[in-house]
């Protein structure tokens, strides 16, 4: 008691204290405005950096509507922002059963690409000489290998080793891009490293060419709910994630599960390396995967792990994205302005999380550290 | 007199219709405009400039404009074509050479639309009445830029500030890709013409734009004795290092004057605004696009920036002066394979050869480019195919 009065001498202008629960009207209620406060920021910001807004040549309302126009404004449009969520999804599903657990795959945008790889080059040695339909099966187990392989790698030194996932699984992805360089060389004797598309290997398509990838990964998100929510592996997940020793006393087998696990993200970043290679490019690149594969931490980590909540935060993220192209388009600035502006609604997006988790108090009195702590 | 007036009358309101229909056509195009990176890529930035050159003296609005910039070479090139078309966009360009696939893809999608691609190799055989390629025949401007560098290299020895005992030039190339062969050899070429014994050393980089990568070779071919270097990548990496050390570089896409003030020389570039005019004023007028575009020195299209006379040699914009009127004039042939320092490494001289001009799986060469004593570059479709090695011109790498 009487070092609580010594204290409450000393307090600070504020401290902060852990929430114990908050109703999620509320949680929701300081996201919203957290979502909203950015993008007021971002428009202070969109006024400083551009000539058209200070010239009047465009106001600031044409900014915000961007982000509508960007992704709803004609079918083509409306489709893309589907079809983009669908592989951003995809591959947020695929982090996500290592993070249940803490493990820090940092490496999905390699898995993925290695997945892409798999699948091209089976479409490139083997197109026209065997059946197409065969051929889509081959490139589905050529991406699924490539990709289970590149993400069983860490999950086996960890296992055996304990070595630090997250680097890793990081430098995995540096392997990766130069395995796609290296091959590219390889099969393009002309020297332009340019593979362009492939005549071989296109995933059939019934109404509209990106139905069939939104349909499978709105099915992935549901079977993979079912699996972490409602499975014994899934269960096992976790508690390895809540505490190793508590897995390891209750007599299950962490190297297992850990290398399982790893196999299940790999597995999944492969489907999306196909859906990528086979539904969409024909083709594979060092940019076929162009970031998604970091995006997909942040979808995955926004969404608290939960397949179901990652619909919508996967798509903020390419309503953000998809709007941030239209404004460097209507407004004719460079390409680091978007990033700027996406970085800037993320800012806020994360930094809301800490609010929701944590809650500000300030001095009031002599009693207000005791009736915040409550 | 009344007939005299209507008859006038009438001649006045035709006159009058037509200018008004002429304006009203080019009031018509709409360009759209896909690109690989934005401004932060020289290689980028060459195409933006040329865009707003052409809009400038074709005096469109901005709204018959839209760029789109960060596109890369997938599916997204083709989404980027169709929203274009979308928007209402007639004309559409594309600019790097991995997008062919995929405005090819969307050009068979949208016959109305003309569809015109950079850099690329498949329009001659594709056939399409509404996809087109274009390039510069660069390697004329490359010559004209070893003409400076022949004069400095010149400038060296007879200081004897040569670092070894015949004149030696670095070059760092991006890939063992026929563009950038036919640029060093073209490069290699003009230097000799001026300066007969140099010699020439390549170091490949594996990236169009790896700045890191670029200054390292620039540096690695400075070690290894070069007196100059040129380059054909994307980045700053080499003119830097080349500031860095004192050594004399000849840049390409754009001046480097700004950063290099002591040792650029003199940069080449192609000019993409003649290109740029030459397509809407086409659509305007409702007239087909070349299949094959090449620009030349005499469009306008291969262009030479100023000479930084504080590193050049003395005489070197005369000289170049000369050399481009010898052009305009057909008296010069790069690729003269009757000249006497024109051949294979052994010393054989090369009468035939056959280029893989036709773009095939198998990249098979298909067609006959000597003839009449040179190499007919660009000749055959836009894109170059020279990719032969030549004497003199040592390459330290070729995984790439």
């Amino acid at each position: 008691m009487s070092e609580r009065k010594n204290n409450t001498n000393h307090e600070p202008l504020f401290h902060l204290a852990k929430r114990s629960v908050i109703p999620q009207w509320r949680a929701w209620l300081i996201r919203v405005a957290a979502i909203v406060l950015g993008l007021a920021v971002c428009g202070i910001v969109a006024y400083i950096l551009s000539d058209k807004l200070q010239e009047g040549k465009k106001t600031l309302a044409d900014f915000y509507y961007c982000f509508i126009k960007g992704s709803f404004t004609t079918n083509r449009k409306i489709w893309k922002f589907l079809k983009n969520m669908a592989i951003l999804q995809c591959i947020s599903l695929a982090v996500t059963p290592a993070f249940r657990m803490r493990f820090w795959n940092t490496g999905a945008e390699g898995q993925t690409l290695m997945g892409v790889w798999g699948a091209i080059a089976v479409a490139f040695y083997l197109g026209g000489e065997i059946p197409e339909a065969l051929l889509l099966v081959l490139m589905f187990v050529g991406a699924l290998l490539c990709s289970a392989v590149w993400a069983v790698i860490p999950a086996i030194f960890k296992a055996k080793w304990n070595t630090n996932e997250t680097l890793f699984t990081l430098m995995m992805n540096y392997v990766a891009i130069h395995i796609v360089e290296y091959f590219l060389v390889v099969w393009v004797p002309s020297g332009s490293s340019s593979l362009g598309k492939l005549k071989y290997g296109k995933l059939p398509s019934f109404g509209h060419d990106y139905l069939v990838i939104i349909l499978i990964v709105l099915l992935l998100t549901l079977l993979l709910y079912v699996y972490l929510k409602h499975s014994k592996q899934g269960y096992e997940i976790s508690v390895v994630g809540e505490s190793v020793r508590t897995a390891q006393y209750s007599g299950m087998n962490v190297k297992k599960v850990i290398i399982r696990t790893m196999v299940v993200s790999g597995l999944l970043c492969g489907l999306a390396g196909y859906l990528i290679g086979a539904g969409l490019d024909q083709t594979v690149t060092t940019e076929s995967v162009g970031g998604q594969g970091f995006t997909a931490i942040m979808v995955s980590w926004l969404a608290n792990f939960n397949p179901i909540v990652m619909l919508l935060t996967s798509g903020l993220i390419t309503l953000l994205d998809q709007g941030a192209a239209q404004i460097t388009q209507d407004f004719g600035v460079r390409g680091a302005f978007p990033d700027v502006i996406i970085g800037i609604i993320l800012f806020f997006i994360i930094g809301s999380e800490f609010f929701i988790n944590y809650q500000v108090i300030f001095r009031k009195g002599g009693h207000a550290a005791k009736e915040g702590a409550k | 007199m009344k007939k005299f007036l209507a008859l006038v009358l009438t001649l006045a309101l035709c006159l009058s219709s037509f200018t008004f229909a002429a304006v009203a056509e080019i009031e018509d195009v709409k360009l759209g405009v896909i690109l690989l990176h934005d401004e932060d890529s020289t290689y980028d930035l060459n195409f933006i400039n040329g865009v707003n050159e052409a809009v400038a003296a074709l005096g469109l609005s901005e709204d018959q404009v839209i760029m789109k910039r960060n596109v890369p070479e997938s599916n997204e090139c083709y989404e980027a074509a169709l929203d274009l078309v979308d928007e209402g966009c007639n004309l559409i360009f594309a600019n790097s050479f991995g997008h062919e696939t995929f405005i090819l893809q969307a050009a068979k999608e949208c016959p109305d639309v003309q569809f015109c691609h950079a850099t690329g190799t498949m329009a001659h055989t594709e056939g399409l009445a509404n996809f087109h390629n274009a390039f510069a025949a660069i390697y004329e401007g490359r010559y004209l830029a070893g003409i400076a560098a022949g004069m400095k290299l010149n400038e060296l020895k007879a200081a004897g500030k040569l670092k070894g005992e015949f004149p030696l030039m670095g070059y760092v190339g991006a890939f063992t890709y026929a563009e950038v062969i036919s640029g060093y050899t073209s490069f290699y070429l003009g230097a000799k013409s001026v300066c007969p014994d140099v010699q020439m050393k390549v170091q490949f980089t594996g990236s169009w734009y790896d700045e890191k990568e670029e200054k390292t070779a620039a540096e690695a071919l400075i070690q290894a004795g070069c007196d100059l270097i040129s380059q054909h990548a994307d980045s700053m990496g080499a003119p830097t290092a080349c500031e860095n050390a004192g050594v004399p570089n000849v840049s390409y896409n754009g001046s480097t004057l700004a950063s290099c003030p002591n040792t650029f020389i003199v940069s080449s570039r192609i000019n993409w605004a003649p290109y740029f005019q030459y397509i809407v004023n086409q659509v305007a007028a409702g007239e087909a696009i070349a299949t094959d575009w090449t620009g030349t020195i005499a469009t306008g299209s291969v262009v030479l920036t100023d000479v930084n006379t504080a590193a050049a040699a003395e005489g070197t914009v005369e000289a170049i002066a000369e050399a481009i009127a010898a052009f305009e004039k057909g008296e010069i042939k790069v690729f003269n394979t009757t000249a006497d320092n024109f051949m294979l490494k052994g010393g054989e001289k090369i009468t035939s050869y056959i280029a893989d001009v036709d773009t095939d799986a198998a990249f098979t060469p298909d067609t006959e480019v000597v003839s009449d004593g040179y190499f007919h570059e660009s000749e055959y479709r836009s894109a170059p195919y020279f990719d032969i090695q030549l004497d003199g011109i040592e390459l330290l790498n070729s995984k790439f």
